[in-house]
């Protein structure tokens, strides 16, 4: 097939998107292009829970894999020295695909609550040991210090700005990357694995597989997303891998529902606004509000928010 | 020797507790099919409840101090009942029909709810319930000590344990009840009152939640989010015995408590993970648990 | 003739219910073969051990002469044995062209690409033909939960045989079809089989679809088969009259249509 006929709409929208939230970076105020590097990583994460979800599967756990992600870069470059932005990007991607090719054996079992919540037990041992690692600062977590690119080292002044583009060029390539996937057929054999295992199996294809590849392919994209955390705060600690984080995840990921591959971008960005807001105005009650929105999708937009970008009953990746 | 005596009784201790706090998510999984995430919050609300009622009998009323084993269990039945019925009655029953796991994410949702309401009502800042767990004392065996609060517990749990399974297996009322896990629909059709049950079930097990919380308060510093490490506990339990089954939950806890209390004894760096190393070895082996049936889809 | 499938001693138990009892079945390329029996007598059970889903509890499976005994349902469909389902087994919330799609991919091989898209135009149009051939083509963007019973057990038949298998296993193709209907899918599917030379084995209630469309019969009573032959004698026989058939012979059409789930 020729390359003209791969490269769609979606794919041609989302490189103008990233092309333009780059250079949005040199014009914004810091404080923004910093919120919006903390959404797109997490959406990231988010982007894991919705390629689970796609098969059926609710990960209440993914913070176990952010959180490896963002230890990844703070132990390779407080303990072993190694600052570049790559360096660190590709062992956190190593180290949560290393982990997730083991538990995933055990997790391609489970299906439903069990898969719910044995993801769940998984992210909370990996808070259970990171607070109790004194090595590993314990609660307070460690500060991480800037990164090199290639071997260049931005100006103080400029860190942060590359810092911004760098997540936004890594966020473009996933999300490029997932678009094809969502279209791709892997992609369409894990709806089909969602509807009625048992038919795909009766197609000569196995539904343990996919569940397996989609869990690892999962845990890589938040071990990213932890680590472009790591880099746009400059400190991990215990809270990435702990259940509210994931919650979190879960919530956005309802959010912005299954359809698209923007969706968990778009919601993202919209739960970390109100976020920023909720925590101003009303800091006790923000699990309360969040409770109540969840509630309130879950009976009118089962489908989530990106239902109502969309045309009624055209589904499309 | 003395080690075993202290695995076994620190164990059974533990089993105890952990089979009080996983009692009631089996009994409403049992029954209604719901994993209820929220079952951590009536844990926590029970013990927040019980201990400032504790608290405030202590500071206020000068009556004798052993009213407050009362106090205990009757903050606990009370806020139980009351979240129980309120939960049921004007969120779940809406829900029925709708599929397991997005039930898990509906009580999630409950979950976020009653922590934050838990924090409004109650305080963020700790309460020490402490003097009932003093007023029993201790005592000695084979040389070792032990709070006679906890083995208070121990029998607690013990008459709870057996309860449930007279009630599910001895008395019309669980003969209906196990009609209705079989097969929801001809028990309604046979004039079984199904949303009946399923409203008592659903206090039954909120209360118990709550009954556990306020039983382990004073033997703790209450203070928000202990409610979500006892979820997963109690899911691990549950899911070692296999879910929804009350016999299940009784050999779970003791397998949980026996092998945490060995760890703690032999190898306390591994403390955290004997929990779910015991349940991960359980479900590599029985992925439905030890007492759960294997449900292969018809075609 | 060569033999495409063949079963030895095959038994299996639930508990305390013999499902199969010692089953010695040979079935030779290119026939017809319809499975007779009442409800609970082993049929479905038969199709289950033989494509993989249940394991015998022993006995011996061989398709085109290899065992197939332990192998995974997508292992023995890869190796060309294709099923269909009493109650169609399809993907409800997509629509039928990406139901034929997904039985397009899972032909194409066991490790769908993760970059590849799956509605290529080659796709698309070979999806096309098959639905057109079963004669579902106007189905084609509706969602399935929005497709008609009968259309359905048609869809899930054509699914079965995008993979081109050399046998199928067809699991009562026409329970919860319409009387008017179901000749009209029986001749839909039977001309596409005859197309490609596909030797068919099918489990059936009604005894008009059987006796219309297959070379042989194999009747089942209580996990055991009691008679083995062309329709005619098979109907005939004693046996078969009581234990499958009934006592009494009903007028044709006023057959009551299956109802086992």
């Amino acid at each position: 097939m020729s390359a003209k006929t791969t490269i769609d709409k979606t794919q041609v929208a989302l490189l103008i998107a990233t092309a333009a939230f780059a250079a949005a970076g040199v014009i914004a105020p810091y404080w923004l292009c910093f919120l919006t590097m903390l959404a797109l990583a997490k959406a990231l994460v988010v982007q894991g829970v919705v390629i689970q979800m796609r098969l059926g599967l609710v990960s209440f756990g993914q913070g176990l894999f952010f959180g490896i992600g963002g230890y990844a870069v703070g132990i390779a470059s407080n303990f072993w020295g190694i600052s570049d932005a790559f360096v660190l990007l590709a062992l956190a991607l190593a180290a949560a695909v290393a982990v997730a090719a083991v538990l995933g054996l055990l997790m391609a079992r489970y299906r439903d609550i069990f898969f719910a919540m044995l993801s769940l037990a998984l992210s909370m041992i990996l808070f259970g040991v990171l607070v109790k690692s004194q090595g590993l600062g314990s609660t307070d977590g460690f500060n991480v210090p800037a990164q090199s690119y290639l071997g260049w080292v931005p100006a103080p002044g400029q860190q942060k700005l590359v810092a911004y583009v760098l997540t936004i060029a890594v966020v473009g390539t996933v999300a490029l990357l997932l678009c094809r996937y969502l279209g791709s057929g892997a992609g369409q054999i894990a709806e089909a694995v969602r509807e009625n295992e048992i038919r795909v199996e009766y197609l000569g294809l196995s539904p343990r597989w996919l569940i397996y590849a989609s869990y690892v392919m999962a845990a890589g994209v938040a071990a990213l997303g932890g680590a472009l955390t790591a880099f746009a705060t400059g400190h991990v600690d215990p809270e990435m891998a702990y259940w509210a984080t994931s919650g979190e995840f879960v919530f956005i990921a309802l959010l912005g529902g299954t359809a698209h591959v923007a969706a968990p971008f778009l919601a993202s960005i919209l739960f970390s606004v109100v976020r920023t807001y909720a925590f101003e105005y009303t800091p006790h009650t923000w699990q309360l509000i969040l409770g109540l929105v969840l509630l309130a999708i879950i009976v009118f937009l089962p489908k989530g928010l990106w239902s109502l970008v969309q045309r009624e009953g055209k589904v499309r990746a | 020797m003395t080690t075993a005596i202290a695995i076994g009784m620190d164990g059974l201790i533990y089993a105890s507790w952990l089979f009080l706090v996983a009692a009631g998510l089996t009994v409403i999984y049992g029954v209604m099919r719901i994993l209820n995430m929220a079952h951590g919050s009536f844990y926590a609300i029970g013990a927040s409840a019980g201990a400032a009622l504790v608290t405030w009998y202590f500071a206020n009323v000068d009556g004798n101090a052993y009213w407050s084993f009362l106090l205990l269990p009757a903050a606990a039945v009370v806020a139980g009942v009351i979240l129980g019925l309120a939960v049921e009655q004007g969120l779940l029953r809406f829900l029925y029909r709708q599929n397991e796991i997005l039930m898990v994410i509906v009580t999630y949702a409950l979950l976020l709810i009653l922590e934050d309401l838990t924090k409004l009502v109650f305080g963020v800042d700790p309460y020490f319930a402490y003097q009932p767990y003093g007023l029993l004392g201790r005592c000695e065996i084979a040389g070792l000590i032990f709070s006679n609060y906890d083995l208070m517990l121990v029998a607690v749990s013990a008459t709870i344990a057996s309860g449930a399974w007279f009630i599910l297996n001895r008395t019309v009322t669980g003969k209906l009840l196990r009609a209705v896990v079989h097969d929801r629909e001809i028990a309604m059709a046979m004039g079984v009152n199904v949303s009946a049950m399923f409203a008592a079930t659903f206090v039954v097990g909120a209360t118990l939640g709550a009954l556990a919380g306020a039983l382990t308060a004073p033997a703790i510093s209450v203070s928000p989010g202990i409610g979500v490490e006892v979820i997963i506990l109690a899911f691990a339990v549950v899911v070692v015995g296999g879910l929804g089954s009350i016999e299940g939950a009784i050999v779970g806890s003791l397998m949980v408590g026996l092998s945490r209390a060995a760890a703690v004894h032999l190898a306390p760096e591994i403390e955290l993970f004997v929990i779910y190393g015991v349940m991960a070895l359980v479900l590599a082996v029985r992925p439905q648990g030890l007492f759960g049936r294997a449900a292969a889809r018809k075609i | 003739m060569n033999t495409i499938l063949e079963t030895r001693a095959l038994c299996r138990t639930f508990g305390a219910v013999i499902a199969a009892n010692s089953l010695d079945v040979r079935i030779e390329q290119s026939e017809v073969v319809g499975v007779i029996g009442s409800n609970g007598a082993g049929k479905t059970t038969f199709i289950n051990m033989v494509t993989g889903y249940l394991s015998p509890s022993s006995g011996e499976i061989l398709f085109e002469g290899r065992s197939i005994l332990g192998h995974a349902p997508r292992r023995i469909t890869r190796m060309g044995m294709a099923r269909s389902f009493q109650v169609a087994q399809l993907f409800p919330e997509l629509t039928v062209l990406d139901n034929l799609v997904c039985a397009l991919i899972g032909a194409e091989g066991a490790h769908p690409s993760f970059l590849k898209p799956a509605r290529s135009p080659a796709r698309i149009a070979a999806c096309d033909a098959i639905l057109a051939e079963f004669g579902v083509e106007h189905l084609r963007d509706d969602p399935v939960r929005a497709v008609p019973q009968g259309a359905r057990k048609l869809i899930d038949i054509a699914m079965a045989m995008v993979g081109r298998p050399r046998m199928l296993l067809l699991d009562e193709p026409t329970s919860g079809v319409s009387v008017e209907e179901k000749f009209a899918l029986m001749d839909t599917v039977m001309a596409a089989v005859r197309r490609h030379g596909v030797t068919v084995l099918f489990v059936e209630h009604d005894m008009e679809i059987v006796e219309r469309y297959v070379s042989r019969i194999l009747a089942f009573y209580s996990g055991k088969i009691i008679a083995d032959g062309p329709p005619a004698a098979v109907m005939a026989d004693e046996r078969v009259r009581e234990l499958v058939i009934g006592h009494h012979t009903r007028p044709a059409g006023s057959r009551r249509r299956s109802a086992q789930p």
